[in-house]
């Protein structure tokens, strides 16, 4: 539309080519392809090979992609479930509080993730609760991280949802505990499943509050997949990596479903 | 991080309508409890680290010590010198790569788009990885030190933001009108002067946010400087981090953590009042 010669679209186009090539997509196409290499010394890998994937599928690198999935799952639910309660309980507050609240609910957005894990590390290694050194630690960074964006996910999908079913509702003679289950939650499903896969996403990867908190025990895939790339281990490292985005990809995908369902009714 | 981005997005009323319920406070405390005793607990605990020597006397020495340090001084300077390049890369690459999807499309072009979305949503550590194969001593562009230095930490970190540059670029740019642009060219305007004249200013708010993001996310990097430039080129999370795990130095983590937080709340509160204004003018434009 802005360009109509067609020399000036095709040098524009190769720019683009050459530029979002390597933005974009030589990153992914790198990964993949040292998760299947064998021998790289020269420009591209002399040999390829299966058995990185072999080995990312046992051991101790399933192990942690195991944890990485239990500490999403569990963090993503949680995160959903308080995001949208206090997204709920701060439409119902005066209009004051509401705006208190919102920016004490964004704020974590603006600590960096490592700043938060040596926060949790000074605030739990000492009594009252002495958690430093056990899974539930890495979880609540986990927790902490996503709630932020599940709180403001689904108080947009309120800001925009009609008040007047809730009130038409009511006005019926249903109880607000009916109203909340039968015409409030509802209409925020589709919201709430977006904010989980957006969540499980970020997770998944997260690195920065984990490196601070995690156990020996406890050792999430990005966590293990650095440990890898320190040891020189870095075809290893590039499968962990392609089975955390294939793995990720998966939650989202099936999140997006039971978002397609959730909207149909 | 991708969060941010669909907010910026998503155009929120202005204008906030509710009732006010009954009994609304005891509903709110759970949420609150649970965010104010994980989060702001810890956060009050490390400022009065921050402020208590190894010798448990209370006062500013620590802060006197790090400051005056060249290591945090270095440490800072990176830091911010990182983040200010990342962003204008960022937002010069991200609105071109835009425009050309928005403005000069071609077939796939939306399929494009999409994968920058998908994109968002991939740890950064992943483009540090990549790059070990792209430039590293044995791989595409071999180019020895270069990965390890400052330069290969800003170059990963455009790669890595642009994207997010492009999302919030490629919305604001779906609001600008085809007839508008159509009017200025039949007019006799080169492309060049309806970039400048009709499309840009459209787009400047989205923009605008778009880099205040970039430039927060960016200056607290983390994934991307530990797998880079662990040997020689320190931020302040890495700082942190390194001060906190490998020397367990716990008051001066602390110190370098509350300066972080400080740079980073004040490009936050500058983000927010970015769409904020971006949100009035949508405003405006609505009425």
């Amino acid at each position: 539309m802005l360009l109509w010669t067609r020399r000036s679209k095709a040098i524009v186009w190769t720019v683009f080519g050459v530029l979002f090539t390597a933005v974009v997509l030589a990153p992914l196409v790198m990964i993949v392809l040292a998760s299947f290499a064998g021998q790289w010394t020269g420009v591209f890998p002399s040999a390829f090979t299966g058995s990185h994937y072999a080995d990312a599928f046992s051991g101790e690198t399933f192990a942690s992609l195991s944890v990485s999935l239990q500490t999403g799952v569990i963090a993503s639910a949680v995160s959903v479930v308080l995001g949208t309660w206090a997204a709920l309980a701060a439409r119902g507050a005066p209009s004051r509080v509401r705006k208190l609240v919102d920016t004490v609910f964004h704020l974590p957005i603006a600590v960096p993730s490592v700043v938060l894990g040596l926060a949790l590390l000074v605030a739990f290694s000492r009594p009252p609760l002495a958690l430093n050194g056990t899974r539930w630690i890495v979880l609540l960074g986990h927790l902490m991280i996503l709630l932020p964006f599940s709180y403001s996910t689904v108080s947009a999908a309120i800001a925009r949802a009609d008040p007047l079913l809730a009130q038409a509702a009511a006005s019926l003679g249903a109880s607000p505990a009916r109203v909340l289950l039968k015409v409030r939650i509802p209409v925020l499903l589709p919201a709430m499943s977006a904010s989980a896969s957006l969540a499980l996403a970020m997770s998944m990867g997260e690195l920065g509050a984990t490196m601070m908190l995690y156990p020996p025990d406890w050792r999430t895939l990005p966590a293990s997949i650095f440990a890898l790339t320190d040891r020189g281990q870095v075809f290893l490292a590039s499968a962990s990596t392609v089975l955390l985005l294939a793995v990720t990809l998966g939650g989202v995908v099936l999140l997006g479903l039971v978002r397609g369902r959730a909207a149909q009714r | 991080m991708s969060g941010l981005v669909l907010e910026a997005v998503a155009p929120r009323r202005v204008r906030e309508r509710g009732q006010v319920r009954r009994g609304w406070l005891p509903w709110l405390l759970p949420p609150l409890v649970v965010l104010l005793g994980f989060f702001g607990y810890p956060l009050v605990l490390v400022a009065a680290q921050s402020l208590e020597s190894k010798t448990g006397e209370f006062g500013l020495s620590v802060w006197a010590e790090v400051l005056g340090s060249s290591e945090f001084l270095d440490a800072a300077w990176r830091t911010v010198a990182l983040a200010l390049g990342s962003t204008v890369g960022c937002v010069l690459l991200g609105t071109f790569l835009a425009l050309v999807i928005a403005f000069v499309p071609f077939p796939g072009a939306r399929t494009l788009s999409r994968l920058v979305d998908t994109v968002l949503a991939f740890p950064s550590f992943l483009i540090a990885l990549a790059f070990t194969f792209l430039y590293g001593s044995a791989g595409v562009f071999g180019s020895g030190g270069f990965l390890y230095s400052p330069w290969g930490v800003l170059l990963a970190e455009i790669t890595f933001y642009t994207p997010f540059v492009m999302r919030p670029a490629l919305a604001g740019f779906s609001q600008v009108s085809a007839a508008q642009m159509e009017v200025a060219a039949s007019l006799g305007a080169k492309p060049g002067r309806v970039l400048w004249r009709v499309i840009l200013p459209e787009a400047v708010p989205a923009l605008a946010s778009g880099a205040c993001l970039t430039m927060l996310l960016a200056m607290n990097e983390f994934g991307i400087v530990l797998f880079l430039g662990a040997k020689d080129v320190t931020t302040l999370p890495t700082l942190i981090y390194s001060k906190g795990i490998v020397t367990f130095d716990f008051p001066q983590a602390c110190v370098v953590a509350m300066v972080n937080v400080a740079l980073s709340l004040v490009l936050y509160g500058t983000y927010r009042w970015a769409i904020g204004r971006g949100e009035r003018r949508a405003a405006v434009d609505a009425a």
